[in-house]
């Protein structure tokens, strides 16, 4: 069975937004930690680090999820998307991205890289959602700047936006 | 917030889990879905020597609906078991307490069996698995059994799992036929642990409310239906029998009346639906 050891480093490998990637992690290892310090890809925050503020979501094969309340090791041969991802390509933003700019729903931005996370695949599952389902998705998000308006009118735009021109990102 | 160290052991499978706790007991911990686990890990109020993977084994995943109600594996995540279309058909009291289980963000890693396991007294999954008379199957090296809810909750996050064992699956009875439920829960914002949770399941014959959040546990109260006297009164009785304390969330007297007001209007719904 595979064993690994405390306090001895693991490779771990899995796709990072497309791209195979890998690491050494000892097994305690958060995966916030692990993308952050050994990947380098530091656009995901840690907040509270115990899985209530979701500044750290990421998407987990397809799901979001908290990525302080996962062991990197968990993750080996996942798939994982993380806001390094979310631009369709260097120098555009995608419309989710570009919508909170229009609407200046980030301001400190410690939050924003999780919510984006977590919108982009809502969005994708549910292209037409209520006020009141989205406030209830958001629920698993704290921002302490915004009080919330200008990140709900930017996903409902931004909802609008790929109704309409559904081939866009 | 960092984890202490362990070792990590990613089963392959049952004997290999069974092996590892045998080995282990007390010092190992099974991660499924990790998001009770995790926060405990991190702020070190556990720190076991290994910690058992559980997530790779097949056996645990699937969902079935049988001639004796459904058996939910230990791998079934809270939105796959949300997402599961016989859902509201087989098990509406859980149908409408999933949603105010954690966040769509937690849901989507979180297991149903990781919250039994956890026992937090007042969460959801424990309160409708006492509710709806669910029994948790166990297994070891040395065999199986299954203990009904009831006797598997023992207490603040201590259940009757020996340490050696691994639970494998909750089996929970199908909807009875004509009967109704209903599921309420009094937080400060979606998605906290609840201040009080009720679920009541009303059939002819009967009236149910299991009430989480209050006592060390979740506890069910069966009420006889006409022994004379109101169901306010019978209520009454319920939320003082829960000894309910003061914390930093709410004060005792202020729980025995969710239980009361909350108590009667999951009944009222329960019925509504019944009938
Ligand atoms: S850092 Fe992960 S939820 Fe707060
Ligand atoms: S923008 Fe500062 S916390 Fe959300």
């Amino acid at each position: 069975m595979p064993r690994l050891t405390a306090g001895e480093r693991h490779t771990v490998r899995f796709t990072l937004n497309g791209r195979a990637v890998e690491a050494q992690a000892e097994p305690r290892m958060l995966l916030t930690d692990f993308l952050r310090h050994e990947l380098g890809a530091t656009g995901t925050h840690v907040g509270c680090e115990h899985g209530v503020c979701g500044a750290c979501t990421v998407e987990i094969d397809g799901v979001p999820a908290r990525s302080c309340l996962t062991l990197a090791v968990q993750t080996d041969g996942a798939s994982i998307r993380t806001v390094e991802g979310l631009a369709p390509e260097p120098g555009r933003l995608s419309v989710l991205q570009e919508a909170f700019r229009r609407h200046h729903a980030l301001q400190c931005g410690f939050c924003t890289a999780g919510i984006l996370m977590s919108l982009d695949n809502y969005l994708r599952r549910q292209p037409n959602p209520s006020e009141h389902e989205l406030r209830e998705f958001l629920g698993g998000h704290i921002c302490r700047c915004t009080g919330y308006v200008p990140i709900v009118a930017a996903a409902m735009d931004a909802a609008r936006r790929l109704r309409e021109s559904p081939s866009d990102v | 917030m960092k984890p202490a160290r362990f070792d990590y052991i990613r089963a392959a499978d049952l004997a290999e889990a069974h092996d590892a706790l045998a080995e282990y007991g007390n010092d190992a911990r099974v991660i499924a879905g990790g998001q009770t686990l995790m926060p405990m890990l991190s702020m070190r109020l556990v720190r076991p020597k290994v910690v058992v993977d559980i997530m790779h084994l097949p056996a645990l995943r699937g969902i079935e609906a049988g001639g004796n109600g459904i058996r939910i594996g230990a791998g079934v995540r809270q939105a796959e078991l949300l997402a599961w279309p016989g859902l509201a058909e087989h098990l509406p009291l859980l149908n409408a307490a999933l949603p105010w289980v954690g966040h769509a963000q937690t849901r989507s890693r979180g297991t149903v069996c990781g919250s039994a396991a956890h026992a937090d007294p007042s969460a959801e999954i424990p309160l409708c698995l006492l509710a709806l008379g669910a029994t948790i199957e166990l297994s070891s090296r040395r065999g199986r059994r299954r203990v009904p809810a009831a006797d598997f909750f023992t207490g603040m996050m201590t259940t009757a799992r020996a340490e050696n064992e691994l639970i494998e699956a909750v089996h929970i009875p199908g909807k009875q036929a004509g009967s109704g439920c209903a599921f309420k829960e009094f937080g400060r914002r979606h998605g906290d642990f609840a201040i009080v949770a009720c679920a009541a399941i009303v059939t002819a014959a009967s009236v149910r409310l299991a009430v989480g959040g209050v006592a060390d546990k979740p506890v069910l109260r069966d009420f006889a239906i006409d022994d004379g006297k109101p169901l306010d009164e019978a209520l009454d009785a319920f939320a003082w029998a829960l000894d309910a304390r003061d914390d930093l969330h709410a004060t005792g007297r202020y729980r025995r009346e969710l239980v009361r007001q909350m108590g009667r209007d999951t009944i009222e719904e329960a019925r509504r639906c019944h009938a």
